[in-house]
């Protein structure tokens, strides 16, 4: 550090092109470092809240120390605002979702990459429609449907509805397109199978797209909201999303209890961002790949 | 020999599972929209009568519709004309080749997995008019307290900045990616040629990720139209006074509040007509501005 500002230091008062560099390096130290401030200060500022007790909440000027009502704001977000069992619920759900949705998107993929059969483009461009038809443009019979089948208000209303999507049979069909056809000619040479060259073959190759596709797909089910709210009306079934309404209107006496609201909503966040973070690289590899082509 | 297995049944039973998803819960309940959005329903779904147009009349007479409109478009047009600049910018500066880089850009992409919902909690007790930090700060510096929750302005301008906040980060995790596409030498090349930074980007960076522009303007307009409903939903409940009423939380109200199945499904083909309409036209500009930048 003290290196790097003596390094500084010393273009600056050298010559005009050095100082303008320097100069420069400074300038965009500052407008990150502004940047980071804006996008992080929120949710230090939530963690510090998440801490402290109603009392010094409501004090003024603001305190900006942590108090110690860490375990009680987190205990009564878990306990009386659904939050604990909507972490569950919401675990059970993305998790099947993530792991039914890859399968289908390889499986689809394999069809539309491997075969050739009459219709083919017409597939293709039949599931890649469904872009234009996300829940809320079909949400009115989709409630009806899901009802007549008898699936309110459980698992299945929540996860078979998103076990297909356009998204993930054109990543993974852009993804297998840009593999080298000489493999395929190589495993058919072999005698291999089409279910074994696409669980043996085809899926480790693919772990940075299934990377990139697990982030979009948990955090997508993970954070719905107008769907479960909807559909889900038994407060032990439901998502931990929903609780947020919960935590900013109802407190007791209508007094919103702030540090739990804080504590229950940084709960809530902890999962999807475990996911993105430990999937980050794949995440970007899995995109720089199929933007290529 | 071809890379291809013949087979006439295995496509099919490969497909199958995606094709009855898609058919039972998408094309199903689309058809399904038309149809509803064609007759009224009475006593709670039990009666249904055939009233052709009659519910899209109704909207297009109604002046809260047009209110929700006009406020949906104006929100999401603030939404992708605020993020998409800013974001690309932050992400210009956390592509820069500087110590610690790595720190920077997951400070920076963090909210890519934040919930709009939970987004909506932190950011409303920032802009608690009486206890946030927010107005601590503006009332010491400027001596102003806005009234954010029940003042019309204020609270759709709190919805709007909480909402291009949370989307920053998704922003600049698809601009990064496309940064890195942009080959190193073509840049060193416009540098020789005397092109200053800013030329450098109109010229060439913009139209290379011209792609990535044009599938973050699509996601950020779905994203201002049907994905903020959480966020409404936990900060302001459309209110107040409908100042925050988007298409889709009228479109909630309508169907599920007030039971009235018909004008919902009026109003989702709307909303899939205005989604379709901007998409086209997304993709026609947007395919003229590729091949100008090749």
């Amino acid at each position: 550090m003290a290196n790097n500002i003596a390094k500084v230091w010393e273009d600056l008062t050298s010559n005009k092109y050095r100082r303008r560099k320097a100069l420069q390096k400074i300038i965009i130290h500052v407008l990150i470092v502004l940047a980071v401030l804006v996008l992080m200060i929120p949710l230090l500022w939530a963690i510090i809240a998440s801490t402290q007790t109603p009392g010094q909440i409501y004090q003024y000027p603001p305190r900006l120390l942590p108090g110690r009502a860490f375990v009680r704001n987190f205990s009564i977000a878990w306990s009386r605002y659904n939050v604990g069992r909507g972490m569950l619920n919401s675990f059970i759900i993305a998790g099947i979702v993530s792991v039914v949705k890859i399968i289908l998107a390889l499986t689809s993929a394999m069809a539309l990459v491997y075969y050739e059969f009459p219709i083919k483009p017409w597939i293709f461009f039949f599931i890649l429609l469904t872009l234009l038809m996300p829940v809320p443009v079909r949400i009115v019979p989709l409630f009806d449907i899901v009802n007549d089948l008898g699936w309110a208000n459980s698992y299945w209303a929540l996860t078979v509805p998103f076990f297909a999507s356009a998204t993930g049979t054109f990543l993974f069909r852009q993804h297998f397109m840009s593999i080298p056809t000489s493999i395929a000619e190589a495993a058919r040479v072999d005698g291999i199978g089409p279910v074994r060259f696409l669980l043996q073959i085809l899926t480790p190759m693919s772990k940075n797209t299934i990377g990139a596709f697990v982030v979009i797909t948990f955090v997508y089910v993970w954070n719905q909201y107008l769907w479960p709210m909807l559909i889900i009306t038994t407060r032990s079934r439901q998502v931990v999303q929903l609780s947020m309404q919960q935590l900013t209107t109802s407190g007791p006496e209508q007094i919103v209890d702030w540090g739990v609201a804080m504590a229950g909503a940084l709960t809530a966040l902890i999962p999807p961002l475990i996911i993105f973070f430990l999937l980050q690289e794949q995440f970007m590899k899995g995109f720089a790949l199929s933007d290529e082509k | 020999m071809s890379h291809q297995f013949k087979s006439k049944i295995m496509p099919w039973l490969f497909l199958m599972p995606t094709l009855i998803v898609l058919v039972l819960f998408l094309y199903y309940p689309m058809y399904a929209t038309v149809e509803t959005s064609l007759h009224q329903t009475a006593f709670m779904g039990a009666r249904r009568l055939y009233v052709g147009f009659e519910n899209f009349q109704r909207l297009l007479s109604s002046r809260s519709f047009w209110h929700s409109f006009r406020i949906s478009m104006f929100f999401s047009f603030l939404v992708v004309g605020l993020t998409m600049p800013i974001a690309f910018l932050l992400s210009i500066l956390a592509n820069q080749k500087i110590k610690g880089g790595k720190y920077f850009r997951t400070a920076m992409i963090w909210p890519y997995a934040l919930s709009p919902a939970i987004a909506g909690t932190i950011w409303l007790f920032i802009f608690n008019p009486t206890i946030g930090i927010l107005n601590f700060v503006l009332g010491e510096l400027f001596g102003i307290r806005p009234d954010w929750v029940s003042s019309r302005q204020f609270a759709f301008i709190m919805v709007t900045l909480t909402a291009v906040w949370k989307q920053l980060g998704y922003n600049i995790v698809f601009f990064l990616a496309g940064l890195q596409n942009v080959p190193g030498q073509m840049l060193e090349a416009a540098t020789i040629d005397g092109a200053n930074p800013i030329q450098k980007y109109v010229k060439i960076v913009i139209p290379i990720m011209s792609p990535t522009i044009f599938f973050l303007f699509t996601m950020n307009l779905i994203y201002a139209f049907f994905t903020t409903f959480g966020m409404i939903n936990v900060m302001t409940q459309g209110g107040p006074i409908d100042a925050t009423n988007i298409l889709i939380y009228n479109l909630y109200r309508d169907a599920f509040q007030y039971d009235n199945l018909g004008m919902g499904a009026a109003q989702s083909l709307i909303l899939f007509g205005i989604v379709t309409i901007l998409m086209i036209v997304q993709f026609k500009l947007g395919g003229r501005r590729v091949h100008y930048g090749q």
